[in-house]
């Protein structure tokens, strides 16, 4: 037995880390890896409200956030390469073409 | 305080401070390796909260594909070392934004959730049953989530294959 | 805890009881250096020596107490994993032949270890070194201690992945990858049969349990058809073959001399190709219960080896690739014991018992020689005998008892072979008897190149650190010792320990032990009647095509790499290439050419419905985008930052409303 709030506090420090990480890194793995941690924070999320609902769909849905997961990191890293090929560098604050 | 909280507060721990490392480490790799940290723990709380499959899909996905995908995505960008290549200049900033967004959803959680109102009782999550769900009640979605995968292996390798090699 | 074990006092039997802490100990040091190793003084070597050292007290104390108490089986396992019904367990399986496979393999390892601190000194990977040598040391003992066919194979293949990362541990040198690679294929393809071997037996138990004691049950009482048995029987020699580099697969083990010395004797004397041969004593029920044709064919690849390794160990110039054919010689011996039915197994496993202390010296002794003159080859050694004392007589003690002189341990092992031979194997008995000619004349070929004569290489050899020559001592003076636990006069012990299914104490025969000791003291005297003098040419170099047979291993690794790994290399792959070019590919086109054709209806389609109903958007979007471009910035993080500020501020709007 495990008290929610506990559960979503974790949830909750492992997202606000994902947000600093994906605002304060430049280089862009390094991003992805943070946004990683965000999608992990809301699995649990979806997890614990799952078992203190007693229904499966949150479990369900976790499973496909982590299959959403895995082609996110496969094209977000396809991106990266593709970048890294053209511009030589994947800090993603000098790859800002897409302005006025 | 149960026994089982106990172990999912230090789990959390765990995760939290190698989570904290993965955004702060000066050496890319170090960030991968520590980013394995936090989403073994992640799975351990799976564990934790009952819901086995997830958490084995956890580690076998997470840690054993993704992770993997990252620490290649490192090597083929020869990622530079050092706080200098890896943090930009709006690290102020970006912590009071974390810090407005932690402080909300606390806010928001022991708004919505008395302390000792709710609590998670270990309930099914095993494979079986979660199996029987997804191919009776969430068949449509599965498709979906299948299709989005063909989607990306196809996009990933239109994207990342050299032009010149046609 | 699933326990079935003979009724015996707790405290009486601790040793035995919790002897899976003899393999849980070298895990944990491996674990342990692979990840605080590079941060602890040393850089690592002590918590392998630590863990060896007690995990061989912990093996003296199961002997002793398995000798206390007279015998038997102690069976002692968990639940490991389910299929369906089908439930495999994991724990040890105590007996006779495990407690002194724990010891050998402790004692060696622990010599090792110690050995390789002043051995690998300086090493860049040094720490590494020694996280594959526990793990390695740690999957011999899970073979050993294995109470179930999945947890030995488990233990086996953690084997073969760890003697494929020493044998190449200076990889930097294309050879050595290339002979790691070589023995981690060669000894696969020993797997498969393996593995299949595993199955049927599996299968033979009807799907029930994997457990080594209960299918031996179903084997002995006839419960499974003779032919699955045999062919069961033939399919796991075919893993002792492999692992035991036994003919045709001995190739991978002389090249397994790329590796550093320690690891050469850890692989040689108690691990990796004691493996094999003690895997035909832990299943000898599936052996004994196959059609007797099985173990004939076991005797002849013994009788093979035996001989042709031996020939081949005459004209080698590299000091370990002597030993190397040395031990699968002697590999042979004892699988030609194990051959000869269940008074053999005993004979067979004494010579396993005696030969890993020898062999141990012998490759330390080596490994001190290369140590002193940074080469391998005794054409450029000689004289070594005053600059490297201790190494001198150490490996001449190994020596003399791998020659089989008395009373050293060779001895008397060779000689229970010899004997058990001796009654109703007349082929065998007169193959070892010429095994031993051989031997004796070999190794006395090789002291002399080595150790008498004129130094002929460069530099001063100096004797190697206490760290090294410590080992070598204390193996010397267990090579004069642990002979005698087999001894017939002192009632041999060691049968009493070893034995399948009824202890068989060997009887001493002085006629067959005259004839031994005369068989290898001709060896010796022709070997220094050759070698004891200078020479200019080496007399076993100029006997024309038998030299050049001998030099080039029989054509057999030429003949695989032609008959073999270039086929393989070349034909099939071009044959693959052509199905790819032909067939894939004309699929792939016509699925093309169908594409295009489709394709120009959609164009049609595209460029009078479509483009109109886009262009219009976009000059919608454009008009817009031309007001709202200036707060762009073009930085992504910037965007995201304005994201989350506003998820923030929409989330406290929402829950105050």
């Amino acid at each position: 037995m495990i008290r929610l709030p506990i559960v979503l506090f974790f949830s909750a420090a492992l997202f606000s880390i994902g947000v600093y990480g994906v605002l304060a890194r430049r280089n862009g793995v390094l991003v992805l890896m943070s946004i990683e941690l965000m999608l992990n924070a809301v699995n649990i999320n979806l997890v614990a409200f799952s078992q203190a609902l007693g229904s499966l769909a949150g479990q369900v849905f976790a499973l496909f956030v982590i299959a959403v997961a895995a082609a996110e990191v496969g094209i977000g890293l396809a991106i990266v390469i593709l970048i890294y090929r053209n511009r030589e560098t994947i800090n993603i604050d000098e790859v800002n073409l897409l302005k006025w | 305080m149960t026994g089982h909280e106990y172990a999912f507060i230090l789990l959390a721990l765990i995760g939290t401070v190698a989570a904290l490392r993965v955004v702060t480490a000066r050496n890319v790799v170090h960030a991968a390796l520590y980013l394995v940290v936090t989403l073994a723990s992640v799975g351990g709380a799976y564990l934790l909260l009952a819901a086995e499959f997830v958490a084995w899909v956890q580690i076998l996905i997470y840690v054993g594909a993704i992770v993997i995908l990252f620490l290649f995505g490192l090597m083929l960008t020869k990622a530079p070392i050092g706080r200098e290549a890896l943090d930009n200049q709006r690290r102020g900033a970006a912590i009071v934004v974390a810090l407005a967004i932690l402080a909300g959803l606390i806010f928001l959680i022991q708004d919505a959730f008395s302390w000792d109102g709710s609590k998670i009782e270990p309930r099914t999550g095993g494979a079986a049953a979660v199996g029987e769900s997804i191919f009776s009640r969430y068949v449509l979605p599965f498709e979906a989530v299948s299709f989005l995968l063909l989607g990306a292996l196809i996009g990933a390798i239109v994207l990342s294959r050299r032009d010149d090699l046609t | 805890m699933i326990g079935q074990e003979s009724a015996a006092p707790a405290a009486a039997n601790w040793f035995v009881e919790n002897a899976w802490l003899i393999v849980l100990l070298p895990t944990v040091s491996a674990v342990l250096t692979l990840f605080i190793g590079k941060r602890t003084p040393g850089r690592g070597a002590v918590y392998g020596i630590l863990a060896i050292g007690t995990a061989f007290v912990l093996s003296v104390g199961a002997l002793w107490q398995f000798v206390q108490h007279g015998g038997g089986r102690f069976v002692k396992s968990v639940e490991w994993f389910q299929v369906g019904s089908f439930h495999v367990e994991a724990g040890q399986l105590i007996d006779g032949l495990a407690a002194v496979m724990l010891v050998v393999v402790t004692a060696i390892s622990l010599c090792v270890h110690i050995y390789s601190v002043g051995y690998m000194h300086g090493d860049q990977r040094y720490t590494w070194f020694f996280v594959v040598l526990s793990l390695f040391t740690a999957a011999m003992l899970n073979v050993v201690i294995a109470s179930n066919l999945f947890q030995l194979l488990l233990g086996w293949e953690v084997m073969g992945v760890c003697s494929y990362l020493l044998i190449g541990h200076w990889w930097e040198e294309r050879e050595n990858s290339s002979a790691a690679i070589k023995a981690f294929i060669t000894t696969r393809i020993g797997d498969v049969p393996f593995t299949f071997g595993i199955f049927a037996l599996v299968f033979a138990a009807g799907f029930e349990t994997a457990n080594i004691e209960e299918v031996g049950h179903v084997i002995a009482e006839g419960r499974a058809s003779n032919a699955l048995v045999s062919g069961a029987a033939l399919l796991l020699f075919g893993g002792t073959i492999g692992k035991s580099a036994q003919f045709p697969l001995h190739v991978w083990l002389p090249d397994a001399m790329a590796g550093p010395t320690p690891v050469s004797a850890l692989i040689h004397a108690a691990t990796m190709v004691a493996a094999g041969v003690y895997l035909v004593g832990r299943l000898y029920e599936v052996f004994v219960h196959a059609d007797p044709f099985v173990l004939q064919f076991v005797a002849i690849i013994a009788g093979i080896t035996m001989l042709g390794a031996a020939m081949l160990a005459i004209v080698q110039d590299d000091i370990k690739r002597v030993l190397a054919y040395s031990t699968i010689s002697q590999l042979a011996y004892m699988v030609a014991g194990l051959s000869m039915g269940p008074e053999g197994v005993t004979a067979g496993f004494f010579h396993l018992w005696t030969h890993a202390f020898f062999k141990a010296l012998l490759f330390l002794g080596a490994g001190a020689v290369i140590h002193a003159v940074h080469s391998n080859n005794m054409s450029e050694m000689g004289g070594l005998r005053a600059p490297l004392r201790t190494t001198f007589w150490t490996f001449l003690i190994g020596s003399l008892a791998l020659a089989g002189i008395p009373p050293l341990a060779g001895f008397w092992s060779k000689d229970e072979l010899i004997t058990v031979a001796s009654d109703g194997h007349p082929v065998l008995f007169v193959t070892f008897l010429v095994t031993a000619f051989l031997t004796a004349f070999y190794m006395t070929r090789g002291v002399a190149l080595t150790f008498f004569g004129d130094y002929r290489g460069h530099g001063h050899p100096h004797e190697a650190p206490v760290s090294m020559t410590g080992p070598l001592v204390a193996l010397a003076a267990a090579t004069v010792v642990v002979g005698f636990v087999g001894a017939p006069q002192l009632d041999a012990p060691f049968a009493q320990w070893v034995f399948f299914e009824e202890p068989h104490i060997p009887e001493f025969s002085p006629l067959v032990a005259a004839i031994a000791v005369i068989v290898a003291i001709a060896g010796i005297a022709v070997g220094w009647g050759l070698y004891g003098r200078r020479r200019e040419e080496d007399p076993v170099l100029q006997l024309g095509p038998v030299t050049t047979t001998l030099q080039n291993r029989y054509y057999i690794d030429r003949a695989y790499m032609s008959y073999v790994v270039l086929p393989i290399r070349d034909r099939l792959s071009s044959a693959v290439y052509w199905f790819d070019r032909n067939v894939l590919d004309g699929v792939v086109n016509g699925a093309a050419a169908f594409a295009r054709a489709l394709s120009l209806v959609v164009a049609w389609f595209d460029r009078r419905v479509i483009d109109g109903a886009v262009n219009g958007a976009a000059g919608t979007a454009g008009f817009t985008g031309g007001i709202l471009r200036y707060i762009q910035s073009g930085n992504v993080q910037r965007y995201a930052a304005f994201l989350f500020t506003g998820v923030v501020i929409l989330a406290i709007v929402v829950t105050r409303i």
